[in-house]
């Protein structure tokens, strides 16, 4: 199935919701509205001539200023796979949870929001996963600066500014 | 009286949680916030907290497993992971895409030829690389080698957690045959950074490929070995089957791939239904679990999946020697990465943990936009909590050890 035909069944299903095409290379996404990501989830899911019962992937990314969370999804039935994407404003990142449609997302969304800061509303278990829960910031977002102690530990032993593996510069 | 051995009466919650933010404690190990200790104060009866871990000889790394016991059952299990995280998605971003390459050996650093494979075929893919028919070949002897290393690793260790010190020295034995043969090859013999993108970092040395030839001969033997010592011991059986059951619903549910999926009955491997590679040319079985000795998807199918995988990576890697044509190994590499073209790509491949994927995002700088790395055992170790409720202490053991973590991969 390609994401064309994916997201004119979308559109059917959902008319009054806008559906976009992100025609990126060689992955091509359907860009979903942020609010209703879990209907559109469970739809997907659910249907049985889509069954995307696997949740291959779940990632944010921050596009410098807003924030996106892809979803790569999966059917072990009729083995078609499709992304699905969704935009965050860059000040207050949210977006519904989709932990209880694919049980996997649990763990994912708490890795996006330890490391991006992307917050999952309804989530049953918000914590850091990878990073101590006392840890301040989220690395992966791009303005991140790295602290210079963490509990009295030094933590940049290395300049990256001045190392030589950056000579490609 | 049963109620009066209620924890919060051998220590006032009150003064647990006036201790929780007066003093810092450190390490998070120690430390019971608001939340905890309210859950402390519900737990009536025998109901117990054991901490297994972070340092535990069954959690194959630095892995914190919380139990609540009652008795020798645990009643809730959570997992608390991280303790060896290493920041690849952040390094990842800050080095070009042919530098990633050696951090990758670092996440499942028993199979760090699958990780090598998985990035460069995601990268090759985002390039539009084509890869000639000798380095493909290669690819597949090499994955498939160090599948048995990584099995064999499985396996010994889980025969040592279940108690049986043997097996472990007979596995370790044959995987340092295959040890030599990568050491041949590149030089290393855990952290390879021998499959870069668009090609290989040396070609086969003269006398390899009979080299590994005499191994493919001298393997397959051993498995009837293991099988005789260890799959089919009834004290093994005893322990593992029935055990941990995880169902096929469950398993997809949670992402957990590979072994563990095929363990609960799924006829799933990257290998056949997405193949890369070329692995659609090759003639292999996809082994899956049956409930032989038990349920399908306890621990002993998971297990024997393992065993039996082994015996096909021979047979491919067999085919592969037989075909190994000729070629340069290093005609694709690209000269430098400054022209990658804008987009997106998710590459999966089929690790010995299962599903390896890399989401690569590429902004046309030589430098990847973003990295995110699906780790197989991460999604793996998710399942645990539900598969693993109702287990005793003494099975957790076997439940850990049958989903076969590396807390490398887990953590990142």
């Amino acid at each position: 199935m390609t994401t064309e035909e994916l997201l004119k069944i979308l559109q059917g299903k959902f008319p009054e919701l806008t559906f976009e095409l992100v025609a990126t290379t060689p992955d091509s996404a359907i860009k979903v509205p942020a609010e209703r990501i879990a209907e559109v989830a469970t739809f997907l899911k659910d249907d049985p001539t889509l069954y995307f019962d696997y949740l291959m992937c779940l990632s944010a990314v921050d596009r410098k200023g807003s924030f996106e969370v892809v979803y790569h999804i999966h059917s072990m039935k009729h083995n078609h796979r499709s992304v699905l994407k969704v935009s965050l404003p860059g000040d207050k990142p949210q977006v519904p949870t989709v932990s209880h449609i694919w049980r996997t997302a649990e763990w994912h969304e708490r890795e996006a929001f330890d490391l991006i800061g992307v917050e999952f509303v309804g989530h049953p278990d918000p914590r850091r996963i990878l990073l101590p829960d006392d840890w301040v910031g989220h690395p992966l977002r791009k303005d991140y600066v790295m602290p210079e102690e963490y509990q009295g530990l030094k933590v940049a032993y290395n300049n990256l500014e001045d190392s030589p593996s950056r000579d490609w510069e | 009286m049963e109620k009066d051995r209620k924890i919060s009466q051998t220590t006032d919650p009150a003064s647990l949680s006036t201790r929780d933010m007066d003093i810092p404690l450190g390490p998070d190990v120690f430390k019971l916030d608001a939340a905890r200790v309210k859950e402390i104060d519900i737990i009536e009866g025998d109901h117990m907290i054991l901490n297994m871990g972070p340092q535990h000889p069954s959690t194959h790394g630095v892995l914190r497993l919380e139990l609540l016991t009652d008795g020798e059952v645990c009643v809730k299990i959570t997992p608390h992971i991280g303790y060896l995280h290493r920041c690849f998605e952040k390094i990842a971003e800050s080095v070009p895409y042919n530098q990633v390459i050696p951090y990758t050996d670092r996440l499942d650093y028993l199979a760090s030829m699958n990780n090598n494979l998985g990035f460069a075929l995601a990268v090759e893919k985002l390039m539009g690389i084509e890869v000639n028919e000798r380095v493909q070949t290669i690819r597949v002897i090499m994955a498939e080698l160090n599948r048995i290393a990584s099995h064999l690793v499985a396996f010994g260790t889980y025969a040592l957690d279940i108690g049986a010190f043997t097996p472990f020295l007979y596995a370790f034995r044959e995987r340092e045959r295959i040890m030599d043969l990568f050491e041949d090859v590149c030089g290393s013999r855990l952290l390879y950074n021998y499959i870069w993108i668009g090609g290989l970092s040396h070609d086969l040395p003269p006398g390899w490929v009979e080299k590994c030839r005499d191994f493919c001969d001298y393997f397959p033997p051993n498995i009837d070995e293991y099988n005789s010592l260890f799959s089919f011991n009834q004290i093994f059986i005893d322990r593992t089957a029935d055990v941990g059951v995880m169902n096929a619903e469950q398993a997809i549910a949670y992402g957990a791939t590979g072994p563990n999926l095929r363990g609960a009955g799924v006829a799933w491997d990257l290998r056949k239904t997405e193949p890369y590679c070329g692995y659609e040319t090759y003639d292999f079985d996809m082994c899956i679990g049956t409930g032989e000795k038990g349920t399908v998807g306890d621990c002993w199918d998971r297990y024997m999946v393992r065993i039996r995988e082994m015996e096909q990576s021979t047979r491919i890697v067999r085919q592969a020697l037989d075909r190994l044509p000729d070629g340069d190994v290093k005609e694709a590499i690209p000269k430098n990465f400054r022209k990658i073209p804008e987009g997106e790509v998710y590459m999966r491949t089929e690790a010995p943990r299962g599903e390896l994927g890399f989401y690569v995002i590429s902004d046309g700088t030589q430098i990847p936009y973003r990295v995110k790395c699906r780790a197989n055992t991460f999604t793996s170790l998710s399942a645990v909590p539900e598969i693993a409720v109702g287990a005793m202490i003494a099975d957790i053991v076997a439940i850990i050890g049958s989903i076969d973590i590396v807390l490398g991969e887990v953590d990142r």
